[in-house]
């Protein structure tokens, strides 16, 4: 057997196991259009996943690329304070930032193309459930039992693979959505245990040091305008004294 | 798979079944670009040769092609018994 009758044989056999059919094929008709219309909410509920899952991407992409700057100041900061080792360390974090932006980037492309893809088997879907809706009225008016059961079974199978299709599309988006949110938990968890340093929190590490430096030289200018204004002081004592 | 249904001609409908078995022999060997190359050469000789179906025409498939982004593990998955669509049955 081929892969596409095998392929046939597995929609179908989801189809069938979806609509157990009723005896009386006027019940077993409105129970398809009624199944069809809960499936192509369900198409739609997995369309809304995914956009979900893209504006969430997109939000981690605008907060990554409110970083690169601050990162750079942060090196330049650095290198001003002397300290090449901080400068580093801040520019090793806007490449790692970066790198992690480009694969941002390609899954945002790929759950806009599923995005795609499945609006567009939304549409062809609906159309399909409303002709079914207006044969299903034309089966029940003009066939007998027997010949109702048959044609049923034809327009049924006929929307079943589409819905099959989609929902196998959809179920893929899901998995996929899950895994990228399995790893954006691990990362989490990585942060807080402290193994990886979250360049995106305040607070980190880089921050502290340079925040040293930074408070370290503005000491040492208050060291010295401090001794310069006692010296200044002194010495206008000693001024003072000699004149008296 | 998930690009609406075509009419194909007698011509085409052998072709697609030569490449079909290809695929298959493919999934045998675990060979998942071939499988992947010979998948992408059937959607693709269904878009150009066949004619697309209105889409208030309701009409079983004579056959469904397999769609080629699915890893092997999928793939194997949607053949098998269960299968890779989940069970919506209330």
């Amino acid at each position: 057997m081929g892969l596409m009758s095998r392929t046939s044989a597995v929609v179908r056999a989801w189809y069938s196991k979806f609509l157990d059919r009723a005896e009386d094929p006027a019940v077993t008709l409105d129970y398809s259009y009624e199944r069809q219309l809960e499936l192509l909410q369900n198409v739609k509920k997995g369309i809304a996943d995914v956009v979900t899952a893209k504006k969430r991407l997109e939000l981690q992409t605008k907060k990554l690329e409110t970083e690169l700057p601050k990162l750079d100041e942060q090196a330049r900061q650095a290198l001003a304070a002397n300290r090449e080792d901080l400068a580093r360390a801040a520019l090793e974090r806007k490449a790692f930032a970066q790198q992690q932006l480009q694969s941002l980037d390609q899954q945002i492309d790929d759950l806009a193309a599923q995005q795609d893809k499945l609006s567009d088997s939304e549409k062809r879907l609906s159309a399909k459930v409303e002709a079914f809706r207006t044969q299903k009225e034309t089966i029940k008016a003009q066939y007998s039992a027997a010949e109702a059961q048959v044609k049923i079974g034809e327009a049924a199978t006929g929307i079943g693979e589409e819905m099959a299709d989609t929902g196998l599309a959809i179920q893929r988006a899901q998995d996929k959505t899950e895994q990228m949110q399995a790893r954006a938990a691990a990362v989490d968890e990585l942060v807080e245990s402290g193994t990886l340093e979250d360049y995106t929190s305040s607070g980190t590490q880089l921050d502290r040091e340079l925040a040293q430096v930074s408070a370290q030289s503005q000491v040492d200018a208050d060291l010295e305008r401090l001794k310069g204004e006692l010296s200044s002081g002194e010495k206008q004592k000693e001024l003072e004294k000699e004149t008296q | 798979m998930g690009e609406g249904q075509f009419r194909l001609g007698d011509d085409a409908v052998g072709r697609l079944n030569e490449l079909d078995e290809r695929a298959q022999k493919a999934l045998d060997r675990d060979d998942e670009s071939e499988l992947d190359r010979y998948l992408d050469e059937m959607a693709a000789l269904v878009r150009r040769d066949g004619e697309r179906l209105p889409e208030d025409e309701l009409l079983p498939s004579d056959a469904i092609v397999p769609p080629s982004d699915m890893t092997l593990a999928e793939t194997k998955m949607f053949f098998s018994e269960q299968g890779l669509i989940p069970d919506v049955s209330p």
